[in-house]
């Protein structure tokens, strides 16, 4: 007894030979600090100022809650919209050869290049009353720009390429004599996509949606062109923001950012602990 | 359940991997597909489990025309080289995967299924380990898993594609023994696609070696050592030499020498002779013989190898002699070989 450590709890897992561990931890937390803590923890410092009586006044104001709601919901149909067409789109472009597939290949990645508000600027002109596609729509009754629902196709635009980037390189390491040992066994196609390829896509249409999810939360320059920005209807959080800030209401817009924070915080770290949970799972 | 291969031809792009391939399985029996990569013996399988499609032929099971059905229809049981588990499913999802999807009243209930994989588990000597993930196994372990799921759907023919290939020497073997045991309890006609001749000549009822898209030759493991009827099959199952001679009226000529054999229904000309080294009888004399000088002497394991050269064209062969034996202190040496076989000169 005498020869054991007394130490016991958080201790480090022994690196590897290969040297650089403290010098890499060093900078990696270093470098996190500076570009991510600080400025977030700046953003909590000054809502903190604020008063706990006045920050939630202005959390539970309805414009803010409006704003927030809108923000968060678009966002999150968008992803879902997106987890659905984006694995779609990596299954085309990872199991058939056509032609032009490159060029296919090369254009999801074009919300990621393209200034947002190229691409706001490009969806108000189509789907305004007077644009192409509004026109077509107009008669139906669907009004796309200017309601939620243009906020919802800037969304689904910009968050594309998070899901199909995520997915497909999952996609293209399935094994295929596993889907030839289901079909030996007896599985039809349809059992094969949702009792073998779908539980291990799983995860990282998991992830997909998350990155879109929250890429959307935040999303500011495409939206506000399509999105009329009417308080209570159409009026996403970063916008509301901006107004503050504008307003030289200072407080408002940092306690507005600080709850962002804290939701957007909550939702990645719900989807992480899914993923950490099925990856012990199945290795 | 009797396999029947008939006339069976596949192109991939145009390019043939399979020329005009018939084979004959009898129920019940252990068939290895033997070859160099490339030969065809993986697509001859795939065939088989209806993974691809034959471009001309049918294969029939029993009487039935298997290549008019799907994979789902045929019912084989097929076991992949690494494995191909569902990770994210236990071994006895795993093993029940093939009864719980099947539709209507063919689907037994879900305890019997779960009767079931413990049932296969026990046969596969895996028992306690239904609530495993694939990744928490060994190779060894995950293979018995494949096994054992490929039969829990009672298939008409067990396929195996290089099943130990990934596995260590030790654990190889280990599978090899217990795989003959497991097909002697259960009987199923199983084929199976080795690269490794000693598993094949070991395990299997009757070898089919392959070799370009062809079937060189069937058998037993005696009738593939001891008369091979091809020089591929010479040259690939077990060692073998070669010598290029000449035959004239029915007797064999070594460049302007005769070697004492004769092969009196040999057509005149060119042939190319083969033999084992360890079958050879040494001679002291050489009046018809083939006599060699010594180049090179290896030891292996319980002989030595000995590489000649003969003639003036300085061809190597090479013999084996016993470790103790004194022709291999010797500079020239002479020998006979007391089986063997003339092929035409390629």
């Amino acid at each position: 007894m005498t020869t054991a450590p007394a130490r016991a709890g958080w201790r480090f897992r022994q690196p590897s030979v290969i040297p650089g561990f403290g010098l890499t931890l060093g900078f990696s937390l270093a470098y996190l600090t500076l570009i991510i803590l600080i400025p977030l923890s700046g953003l909590v410092w000054r809502s903190a100022a604020l008063g706990w009586t006045d920050f939630w006044a202005i959390v539970a104001d309805r414009r803010t809650i409006n704003a927030l709601q809108i923000s968060f919901g678009t966002a999150f149909a968008a992803a879902a919209i997106n987890v659905v067409f984006g694995t779609l789109v990596a299954w085309v472009l990872v199991r058939y050869r056509f032609p032009g597939r490159r060029i296919v290949d090369a254009m999801v990645d074009l919300p990621f290049a393209l200034p947002t508000a190229v691409a706001g600027i490009a969806l108000t002109t189509l789907y305004a009353p007077n644009g192409w596609i509004g026109k077509l729509l107009m008669p139906l009754g669907i009004k796309v720009a200017y309601t939620p629902l243009g906020i919802v196709i800037a969304l689904v635009f910009i968050g594309l390429p998070f899901v199909v980037r995520t997915v497909q390189p999952i996609m293209e390491e399935i094994d295929k004599e596993v889907e030839e040992a289901a079909a030996t066994l007896g599985a039809s196609r349809f059992q094969i996509i949702t009792r073998i390829l779908f539980p291990g896509l799983a995860p990282a249409i998991v992830t997909g949606f998350s990155l879109a999810f929250a890429r959307g939360v935040g999303e500011y320059g495409s939206v506000i062109f399509i999105a009329g920005n009417l308080p209570f209807k159409s009026e996403i959080a970063p916008l509301l923001i901006v107004i503050r800030l504008e307003e030289y209401n200072y407080p408002a817009a940092t306690a507005i950012a600080a709850i962002m924070l804290a939701l957007s915080f909550l939702m990645l770290l719900v989807v992480n602990l899914v993923q950490s949970w099925s990856r012990k799972r199945y290795g | 359940m009797e396999v029947r291969v008939a006339n069976v031809r596949k192109e991939f792009d145009r390019f043939p991997a399979l020329h005009d391939v018939s084979l004959d399985i009898k129920s019940g029996e252990l068939i290895a597909l033997l070859g160099p990569s490339g030969s065809g013996k993986t697509t001859l399988l795939r065939l088989i489990a209806g993974l691809e499609r034959p471009t001309k032929g049918a294969i029939f099971f029993g009487d039935e025309d298997a290549s008019q059905k799907s994979i789902q229809e045929r019912n084989v049981g097929f076991v992949f080289q690494h494995y191909a588990l569902f990770r994210h499913m236990t071994v006895a999802d795993n093993i029940g995967f093939g009864l719980k999807v099947r539709h209507g009243p063919s689907r037994p209930p879900a305890q019997e299924i779960r009767r079931r994989a413990s049932e296969l588990l026990d046969l596969v000597q895996l028992s306690g380990l239904e609530k495993r993930y694939p990744a928490q196994l060994s190779g060894g372990q995950r293979q018995r898993v494949a096994l054992a799921r490929a039969m829990a759907i009672e298939p008409k023919v067990l396929l195996l594609d290089e099943p130990f290939g990934a596995l260590d020497a030790q654990v190889r073997r280990e599978l090899r023994r217990w795989l003959r045991d497991i097909h002697d309890a259960t009987g199923h006609t199983t084929v199976f696609v080795t690269h490794d001749q000693e598993e094949a000549l070991e395990l299997a009822d009757r070898v089919v070696v392959m070799s370009q898209g062809r079937i060189e030759q069937v058998g037993t493991a005696d009738e593939i050592y001891d008369t091979p009827n091809s020089p591929f099959v010479y040259g690939f199952i077990g060692e073998s030499s070669s010598l290029p001679v000449k035959v004239e009226n029915g007797d064999i000529w070594l460049a302007d020498r005769p070697i004492g054999l004769s092969a009196p229904h040999a057509a005149s000309g060119e042939a190319m002779l083969y033999f084992r080294p360890h079958d050879v009888e040494l001679l002291d004399g050489c009046s018809g013989c083939i006599a060699g000088t010594v180049a090179a002497s290896r030891r292996v394991a319980d002989t030595r190898r000995v590489e000649l050269e003969i003639g003036g064209e300085r061809q190597r062969v090479e013999i084996e002699l016993p470790v103790d034996h004194p022709a291999a202190q010797k500079s020239r040496v002479a020998f006979r070989p007391r089986r063997w076989k003339l092929f035409p000169a390629a």
